[in-house]
């Protein structure tokens, strides 16, 4: 330190004392926040022009959908009421954690999994019933990458979820901790907001174009 | 709030923490922390955010040299027409493979690996935000970039141009496995350069110091930010088209096959709408490092700050609505086509802006003519010249005419090469002191620069022409009676000459690592708080944390306001500063070492690079990237110990 003391005075006055500030903080406050936030700016794009390479195919067909039956609704719509019902669940968890009550954030993450198994096996369920290959035409193409995106982030979600779940049973914790969990709901929140428009597109724009 | 916490967690050990401090190095100690492990381990396993952007920028400055080597092949191969020493394929993998190379492993990484080394600094924060995640991105970039290469040297490099157009890359025409690795090279670049992209803004938005509020960051600070934004939002639709390219061509998906419904112009919007913001992307940085370098040059602050940071917003912006004049010589509408005349002209008066607040910068200040600033007004003559045919090229019926021609080839060379290559050099001048201590010599820098300067001019200026004359690009040879052989010789003399200069650049490198003289901390008496710390900054960069008062903290009275105090060492914390103003609003202990990124790299190298040969690598090969992803996540007890033992609720 003794090249930069020209420029740098030590002896200056203390500027900031940091160590009477809290080691974490919840919201935009957080880093964490911040990095969650960034992958859902870049995955909501991600999604957005997903819709619009439907929509471009869309544009440049007579028949819609081309020569098949629209996706039956009964999975689908299944599946916006279960990923709609998750909310509660997560938004306890969300709570929990922000006043670091162990216990709830426990219950909360619990049943957020048992509802993330759920739609799992409801959107294996919604492949089947599409009435489209990917390899049928660009339609299908289209519909296969829409539901195809969606379900990455269902897997990806409930696979994070469990794994912070785990920690929050075993430790080792800290209280930062309660930051990822708060987090990682936001996230859960992300993945539902995107199935609402995602599930218009698959399962009405058939049926309205 | 009397949650026991550490549930799980075992209570501290006796005597623990002599027995570890027994281990530590001096370096170790003293940095606490900051500071890697000695060794091979140390070296895999860092996330010291100057260590790792010194090996992107080292990583990208060798693809620029292999891409030069290419073009350098190509050069060889037109000097002469009727040329018989590279056939119609290998040429086509040589420009494919050079244009993808300098697009997707040298410029965008390089700058954003300078900002993964000089941001954190210029803000006064004592790492990156998610330094873990940037040692990821670096290693991803790495095997993708060695992969690329890989296929190029096994001949079967992708062969379909830089911007890989379907149908020649689909699958009825790109037979082989040549456009997936491309397809894949796009996967590995952009997954890289997103998360750096979330970690630039991060830090900047966060662990600035206390005291500088937006308001006083530096322009360099203020272009990657922009920049990032722009990738979070453009890097997407060339992923999406990537990928939907490979299913096309793995799966038999039908986005770009019109007897099924779908459409090859599919690819040009979406490629396109990430691809001319790319252009702004490398071309921001570069107007960055030309902020930084003018005033410390001038010997005054810049002249117009705000209105050069509301021409780089206003430039992302208008970036994003630009993309369909590569997209003249289809059959988009023609009414829409004027928009987008219209849009190219006016992202002209944001960049003229600027240029005018550096002149100005230049005309009152004291002129100290070192190699950065020689750099910059070279870039202000070639980035002005490539301006110009900018302009030409976005009026419809000139570019018509010159569509694929090498009117266009020398236009985005003096744009590229112009708008960021010559600032970027600028800046490896201006910097090289500080990440190495020593300064590079001016003698050798001038070599450098005047052989570049005249070299690159003579290199594409004759390609106008050539352009002019008809010639088209891609060609791999010409007949002697189309009379292009005596220009396209002189480019080829050109070539010679850049060949030169960056030669005389590595040898200026290699030299003064050794024996250049030293720079002490602040060599060019500038402004910036990078300028504040040793050079090289060690482990942490600043011992204590600063707080700044002004824009110009090392040159303004009381600009350095003071020092951070109260944070620890080991758990390595930094002070979370808040978004506008910059003020104190919590400690964060960062993530330390671990060798986990780089083996959740490999796993995902893995899983990309068999993806090319069957579709269910998608499956299996996402156990793995799971596996070391929750290692990496993994808090190991004894870090969260020390955490906990700082643990302090608002």
């Amino acid at each position: 330190m003794t090249s930069d003391a020209r420029i740098v005075d030590t002896n200056r006055p203390v500027a900031v004392d940091a160590s009477w500030l809290p080691n974490h903080a919840f919201g935009h406050h957080s880093l964490m926040w911040w990095g969650t936030v960034g992958v859902m700016a870049i995955e909501g794009m991600a999604f957005a022009l997903a819709v619009l390479m439907y929509v471009y195919v869309w544009t440049r067909l007579d028949a819609w959908p081309p020569d098949v039956l629209p996706p039956d609704l009964h999975f689908g719509t299944l599946n916006l009421a279960i990923l709609v019902a998750s909310l509660v669940p997560n938004a306890y968890a969300k709570r929990a954690a922000e006043r670091y009550d162990l216990h709830g954030v426990r219950i909360g993450m619990s049943v957020c999994l048992v509802f993330g198994v759920a739609f799992i096996a409801v959107r294996a369920l919604e492949f089947t019933a599409l009435n489209v290959s990917w390899d049928t035409n660009a339609y299908g193409s289209a519909v296969y990458l829409l539901l195809g995106l969606h379900t990455t982030h269902l897997v990806t979600d409930v696979m994070d979820t469990a794994v912070l779940a785990v920690l929050m049973f075993t430790g080792p914790l800290e209280k930062s901790r309660f930051v990822d969990v708060s987090e990682n709901a936001l996230y859960w929140y992300f993945v539902v907001a995107a199935w609402v428009p995602i599930y218009v597109v698959i399962y009405w724009l058939p049926r309205w174009l | 709030m009397t949650v026991d916490t550490t549930a799980g967690a075992l209570a501290p050990e006796p005597g623990g923490e002599a027995s570890v401090a027994e281990l530590l190095t001096p370096h170790a100690r003293r940095f606490g922390g900051w500071a890697d492990a000695p060794g091979v381990l140390g070296w895999i396993s860092t996330i010291d955010h100057k260590r790792v952007g010194r090996r992107f920028i080292g990583t990208a400055f060798g693809f620029f040299v292999a891409g030069g080597v290419l073009a350098g092949l190509m050069r060889l191969q037109l000097s002469r027409p009727d040329s018989s020493l590279i056939g119609p394929d290998l040429y086509n993998q040589l420009f494919t493979v050079h244009g993808t190379s300098m697009m997707f492993v040298f410029a965008v990484p390089m700058m954003q690996a300078m900002a993964v080394y000089f941001v954190p600094l210029m803000v006064g924060a004592r790492n990156i935000a998610f330094p873990r995640l940037i040692a990821y991105a670096y290693w991803v970039y790495l095997f993708g970039g060695l992969m690329l290469y890989s296929a190029l040297v096994l001949n079967i490099g992708p062969d379909a141009g830089w911007f890989s157009y379907t149908p020649l890359a689909g699958p009825q025409y790109g037979v082989g496995k040549r456009s997936d690795f491309w397809a894949q090279l796009i996967t590995f670049t952009e997954v890289s350069g997103l998360l750096v992209a979330v970690s630039v803004i991060t830090t900047v938005f966060k662990l600035r110091a206390p005291g500088m509020t937006l308001n006083r960051m530096p322009l360099f600070v203020w272009a990657l930010l922009v920049t990032s934004f722009m990738v979070v939002f453009a890097l997407p639709s060339v992923m999406m088209v990537s990928t939907s390219l490979i299913l096309d061509r793995l799966v038999g998906t039908h986005f770009f096959n019109p007897a099924e419904g779908g459409d090859a112009l599919l690819w040009q919007h979406l490629f396109w709408f990430f691809g001319h913001p790319e252009v702004y992307m490398i071309f921001l940085p570069g107007l960055g490092f030309v902020s930084m370098i003018v005033p410390t040059f001038a010997r005054r602050p810049v002249f117009g700050y705000v209105a050069i940071v509301l021409s780089l917003i206003a430039t992302a912006f208008l970036a994003f609505g630009l993309w369909v004049h590569h997209m003249f010589a289809t059959n988009v509408p023609e009414l829409g086509k004027s928009f987008f005349t219209a849009a190219s002209m006016v992202i002209a008066i944001p960049t003229a802006t600027q240029l005018f607040c550096w002149i100005a910068t230049l005309w009152t200040g004291r002129i100290v003519l070192r190699t950065p600033l020689l750099f910059v007004l070279g870039f202000f003559f070639i980035l002005v010249l490539g301006g110009l045919t900018g302009i030409m090229l976005a009026a419809v019926p000139l570019d018509l005419q010159l569509h694929d021609t090498f009117f266009v080839v020398a236009h985005l060379h003096y744009v590229l090469i112009g708008g960021a290559v010559f600032p970027l050099f600028g800046a490896f001048y201006y910097w090289f002191p500080k990440v190495t201590g020593r300064m590079l010599d001016e003698t050798l820098g001038r070599w450098n620069f005047w052989l570049f300067f005249v070299g690159f001019n003579v290199a594409f200026f004759p390609m106008h022409i050539l352009g002019l004359q008809g010639m088209p690009r891609r060609v791999y040879t010409y007949a002697a009676d189309t009379g292009w052989g005596p220009l396209n010789l002189v480019a080829s003399l050109g070539a010679v000459v850049v060949v030169a200069s960056v030669l005389v650049f590595v040898v200026n490198v290699a030299r003064s690592c050794r024996m250049g003289v030293h720079a002490g901390a602040n060599p060019w008496h500038a402004s910036t708080l990078e300028w504040a710390t040793d050079s090289p900054p060690p482990p942490g960069n600043f011992h204590p944390p600063l707080a700044v008062a002004r824009r110009e903290p090392l040159w303004e009275r009381a600009g350095v306001s003071g020092f951070v105090e109260g944070l620890a060492n080991d758990p390595p914390e930094a002070l979370v500063t808040t978004l506008l103003d910059a003020l104190p609003h919590h400690r964060l202990a960062f993530p330390t070492p671990t060798i986990w990124p780089l083996l959740a790299a490999i796993a995902t190298s893995v899983l990309f690079i068999s993806s090319i040969f069957t579709p269910w690598a998608v499956v299996w090969g996402s156990i793995p990237v799971a596996i070391t992803l929750i290692a990496w996540f993994w808090p190991s007890r004894s870090e969260t110990r020390k955490h906990v033992r700082l643990e302090r609720v608002s």
